[in-house]
């Protein structure tokens, strides 16, 4: 079965040694593992920029190959990244607090180190009790299933109301938007618990590890080249198979794969949700290698930013979605960084910190007039049937 | 020979004076010499009255002159006079009483009399009968403010003098209102205050609520016995119930020093930490007190020792509670005025709870106009020609600038806004009519990717703005006669802006059916909106019609933006806030329509402003709350409030 899907895409095989390459080629440079030629704040970068790739590979199945433009997904990418957040939160500072107590002269009890935590956590709201969301915060297991489950669940709900009322199109569109959007605000407010507009900090550190940032970056780097390379995996085998020739299907005629007795609604639902997860395990990879987490995260503009990545790599192709994101994120964070080189025009000097935005915008609207495939079209030119 | 006659002349009118009134001003502070020489504010009280009471027209400008400083003692025979300076430290004199002058003294001659803050506070409160039957309307004005600011029991009698007397209606009424103000705090009779109180029945306004509540404001007290006879009692309270939880009380009981203090596990960490004797706590090892159980036992052996005060637990706090009846008093005396008071302030929060229903109602409708006009140019761009139109919010943003570049160049705020809202159209429909030839005629059957390309314009105008104008919010300010608001009552009141933006906003939805309904342009874009292809056989360019169109839509955004702009501030990403709220207002109502989209605008305005005002301050809420809502509310409405039916349905 598998070495038989594997032959049928040798796209994927051609993904994974690409990405095995690099991620060797990375690994043997770093400074944890390695030579020392990359910086360990290039190999956060790196690994974040991989985490991106994964939700876009997410952002791929759910657009580019079932047709819905789904404007929340970052959502659930945040989402993730406050939950595994929220237990790095809660263990970092049990730690510190702890040692901190055990410097008195007599041991704390339970009561004194949870409401130290509580202080430290939520003293920046004015608060010190813990909400009811952070009841497992102790518990990393929990936690890690909390992941999943939080996001799965909300795409699930979400996903079952919006559908079996029929909103597709735009309207869809505009709709996970309006859930993104309330969501974010939900989390501005300093009384949702989880501390508003400051979001979660200090998520580099794993507590209980010695190790330094330089090996943990390491450690995050390849997690998250495994999480891709399983996702993508995951993604080429769902729409290698029938329920891939299905979901195509519904993007390219609804109303006919309906009439042929799929149950629309079921299949959506399902890669709805799917995708959902693979965004909130990409998120819970990323936001470790940011270190903060903050509403600000996922607002709607973060959602239209990766269908813009998706767009540009190429939609309806795995690879694409993977490029795009790659090459978009790191070209921005190029020009934002302030390292490309100013333009003198003489009269005008083009700094690329203020117009990189604008370049972007306009090269994405000559991507969708001139080449709906995106950069991936561009594989096209080299073999004569294309990979849909 | 004619200063000796000046002095008859004035010994005469001195006499004359005093005859007829019996006293003069003179005589007042002579009698009180040593209390006007070292005037202190304890002691110069009766003075000041007496002089306030004498009835003597000259009292208000002495008591004026006194307050600044300008009364002087004659050395030579220790009269007092009113001096002016007329060269260096030489004086003018003249007669406190007549107003005579009397001649001009060097200061040496002379000893000021210097009031200190405190006398010159009694002055001015004298002052107040005579500043309130002043002639200059203005002065009473003034004279009434100070009272109302700083209402006190000595205001009460000037006033009641005063109010025959007053000329002015207005004044009068002011007056008339204040004196029972007054009455109802500081008058000695009971049934007067009651009346006053009664007179004020339904009253809105701030100061009777200002004046009733302090009457009703509760204490409370506790007692271990009978209830005291002596005080005005509001009712009994029970700890641990509704009204009274049980912290409150034993604090209570703690602060009135019958109770102890709860022992909390701060305490105990205190004792024990007190008490550290070689590693051990009375014959605990430390290392073992991280666990409650043996820090209570350790904290025991201490109090049994005397060491530590004896732990008052929970069920400690209850006994002692059961044992004090807990009640509440009144500040106010007077049974039956708080009564009084009761009453009115439970009918006049009544009347304030439904003229806030109305102010909230008001609310509601300036927010569903802003929301209305942010959302009326995509109910043409998305409504009917179904172009998705991410820089919709960008097109507000770009009229709002365009205002504000207007008033950088022509300073009249009003003629600035007449030239802005015409050019401001005109800039934005340029904008939609080059972006719809450029860009979103390519894209008429891919209405995702338009979603996706106008989102990348809509990223690059917001940065091209940012350049341009900064970071920073720029003002767009309203003519003079925008400022300001239409106040009903206290409650009540909305400002000249909103009902400006009301107003344009029913105007707007005229233009809007006026082009569709009845203008050539209407009839071909819904000719084109239908079947394009038909109404390219009827010899309509649909391509020109739909250019048009989005350039009206882009348009309409764009002086909307100049009205957002007058109370919001111009920034380059205003356009964020309004467009997933735009895009919402018109799926809500139903697309395609113009009435769906007012429906929407009110639907979301009202529903926001009642979240608010059931959660209040906490705005964020109230919007996740409301677009939760309008998730469900698809649900049920997948086309919206107004949905269209049959044929023009479409897909």
């Amino acid at each position: 079965m598998r070495t038989s899907f594997i032959a049928k895409n040798p796209s994927v095989l051609i993904f994974l040694l690409a990405l095995a390459a690099f991620t060797i080629t990375v690994t043997i440079l770093s400074e944890g593992f390695g030579i020392g030629i990359i910086s360990t704040s290039f190999i956060k970068t790196l690994g974040k920029t991989l985490c991106l790739c994964l939700i876009a590979v997410a952002m791929d199945l759910i657009w580019g190959y079932t047709g819905i433009l789904s404007l929340g997904h970052f959502a659930f990418f945040g989402l993730g990244g406050y939950m595994i957040g929220m237990w790095l939160m809660y263990e970092r500072t049990r730690l510190i607090v702890t040692e901190a107590l055990m410097q008195g002269q007599i041991p704390p009890t339970d009561t004194e180190i949870i409401d130290g935590i509580g202080n430290q956590i939520f003293g920046v709201v004015g608060s010190s009790d813990f909400p009811l969301v952070w009841a497992f915060a102790d518990s990393l297991g929990i936690q890690l299933l909390l992941v999943l489950l939080v996001p799965g669940l909300l795409a699930l709900v979400f996903g079952w109301l919006a559908f079996r009322s029929r909103v597709t199109g735009v309207y869809l569109s505009i709709l996970t938007q309006a859930m993104t959007l309330a969501l974010a605000l939900y989390l501005f407010q300093n009384d949702s618990g989880l501390r508003g507009n400051n979001g979660l900090s200090g998520l580099q550190n794993l507590p209980g590890v010695e190790a330094p940032q330089s090996i943990v970056s390491m450690w995050f780097f390849l997690a998250s080249a495994m999480a891709l390379a399983l996702g993508y995996v995951l993604a080429a085998w769902i729409v290698s198979g029938k329920f891939g020739s299905v979901i195509r299907g519904i993007r390219d005629n609804e109303t006919r794969v309906r009439f042929l007795g799929y149950s629309v609604e079921g299949f959506k639902l399902a890669v709805f949700t799917l995708t959902a997860c693979i965004a909130a395990i990409a998120g819970a990879l990323y936001y470790p290698q940011a270190g903060i987490i903050n509403p600000a995260e996922i607002v709607p503009i973060a959602s239209i930013y990766l269908a813009v990545w998706v767009a540009i790599g190429g939609r309806g192709r795995l690879y694409g979605a993977v490029i795009g994101a790659g090459f978009v994120s790191l070209i921005s964070s190029w020009f934002t960084g302030g390292q490309a080189p100013d333009i003198p025009l003489g009269f005008f000097t083009i700094k690329w910190v203020d117009w990189w935005l604008v370049l972007l915008g306009l090269s994405f609207v000559t991507v969708t007039l001139f080449a709906p495939k995106g950069i991936g079209g561009l594989f096209d030119l080299f073999k004569k049937d294309g990979d849909t | 020979m004619i200063r000796r006659l000046i002095a008859c002349l004035a010994v005469i009118c001195w006499c004359q004076a005093g005859l007829a009134q019996g006293i003069t001003l003179q005589e007042i502070l002579r009698e009180n010499k040593t209390l006007v020489e070292k005037s202190s504010r304890k002691t110069i009280g009766p003075v000041i009255e007496e002089i306030a009471a004498s009835n003597l027209q000259q009292a208000q400008s002495f008591l004026e002159a006194w307050g600044g400083k300008q009364v002087w003692q004659r050395r030579s025979d220790g009269l007092f006079f009113v001096g002016t300076e007329v060269a260096k430290r030489q004086y003018a004199l003249s007669d406190p009483d007549s107003g005579d002058a009397v001649g001009e003294f060097t200061k040496k001659e002379l000893k000021q009399l210097k009031p200190n803050s405190g006398v010159r506070a009694l002055i001015a409160s004298a002052l107040v009968q005579f500043q309130l039957s002043d002639a200059d309307p203005a002065k009473r004005a003034e004279a009434l403010l100070a009272m109302e600011r700083t209402p006190s029991a000595d205001q009460l009698a000037p006033l009641r003098i005063s109010i025959e007397d007053e000329v002015d209606a207005v004044l009068k009424s002011r007056k008339s209102r204040l004196e029972r103000l007054l009455t109802i705090s500081f008058d000695p009779d009971p049934a007067t205050r009651v009346a006053a109180i009664q007179s004020f029945d339904g009253d809105l306004g701030v100061d009777v609520r200002a004046t009733l509540n302090p009457l009703v404001a509760k204490t409370l007290n506790v007692t271990a016995g009978d209830l005291p006879d002596d005080v005005n009692i509001a009712g009994l309270l029970k700890s641990g119930t509704d009204n009274l939880d049980r912290v409150q009380a034993y604090d209570l009981l703690v602060d009135s020093n019958l109770a102890p203090a709860p022992t909390t596990p701060t305490d105990i960490r205190a004792a024990l930490v007190e008490h550290i004797d070689g590693g051990r706590v009375a014959k605990v090892s430390v290392d073992q007190l991280s666990d409650p159980v043996v820090r209570r036992q350790a904290y025991d052996q201490l109090a049994e020792q005397s060491l530590a005060p004896a732990f008052v637990g929970e069920e400690d706090i209850t006994k002692t509670l059961n044992d004090y009846t807990f009640y509440e008093t009144y500040a106010e005396p007077s049974a039956i005025v708080t009564n009084a008071a009761n009453e009115a302030l439970t009918k006049i929060e009544l009347k304030v709870g439904m003229n806030q229903a109305l102010d909230l109602g008001l609310d509601a409708i300036s927010l569903a106009s802003i929301y209305f006009l942010a959302a009326i140019g995509l109910a043409i761009t998305f409504g009917v020609m179904g172009v998705i139109n991410m820089a919709h919010g960008e097109f507000i943003m770009m009229g709002a600038y365009t205002g504000y570049v207007v008033q950088q160049v022509i300073p009249n705020h009003t003629i600035s806004i007449l030239v802005a809202l015409p050019l401001a159209f005109a800039v934005t429909f340029a904008a939609g009519v080059a972006m719809e030839r450029l860009v979103i005629r390519y894209l008429y059957n891919r209405p995702l990717e338009t979603l996706l390309a106008t989102f990348g314009i809509s990223i690059a105008l917001q940065q091209l703005a940012k350049n341009i104008f900064g970071t920073q919010a720029r003002p767009l300010t309203a003519p003079g006669w925008l400022d300001g608001a239409w106040v009903m009552n206290d409650v009540v009141s909305i400002s000249y802006i909103r009902i400006a933006i009301f107003i344009l906003a029913l105007i707007f939805l005229g233009v809007f059916l006026f082009i569709m309904k009845r203008t050539r342009l209407g009839l071909e874009t819904r000719a084109v909106t239908q079947n394009p292809r038909m109404a390219a056989s009827m010899g309509i360019n649909p391509e020109r019609v739909n250019m048009l169109t989005f350039g009206l839509g882009s348009g309409i955004a764009g002086v909307a933006g100049v009205a957002i702009g007058l109370f919001a501030k111009v920034t380059s990403e205003m356009g964020n806030d309004y467009i997933v709220q735009s895009f919402m207002t018109v799926v809500v109502g139903g697309v395609g329509n113009i009435w769906g989209a007012l429906a929407g605008a009110t639907m979301i305005g009202f529903l926001q402003k009642g979240i608010e005002w059931g959660n209040p301050s906490n705005t964020l809420a109230a919007q996740t709350y409301m677009i939760i809502f309008i998730i469900i509310f698809i649900q049920f409405r997948p086309r919206g409030i107004i949905a269209l039916k049959g044929r023009a349905v479409g897909d």
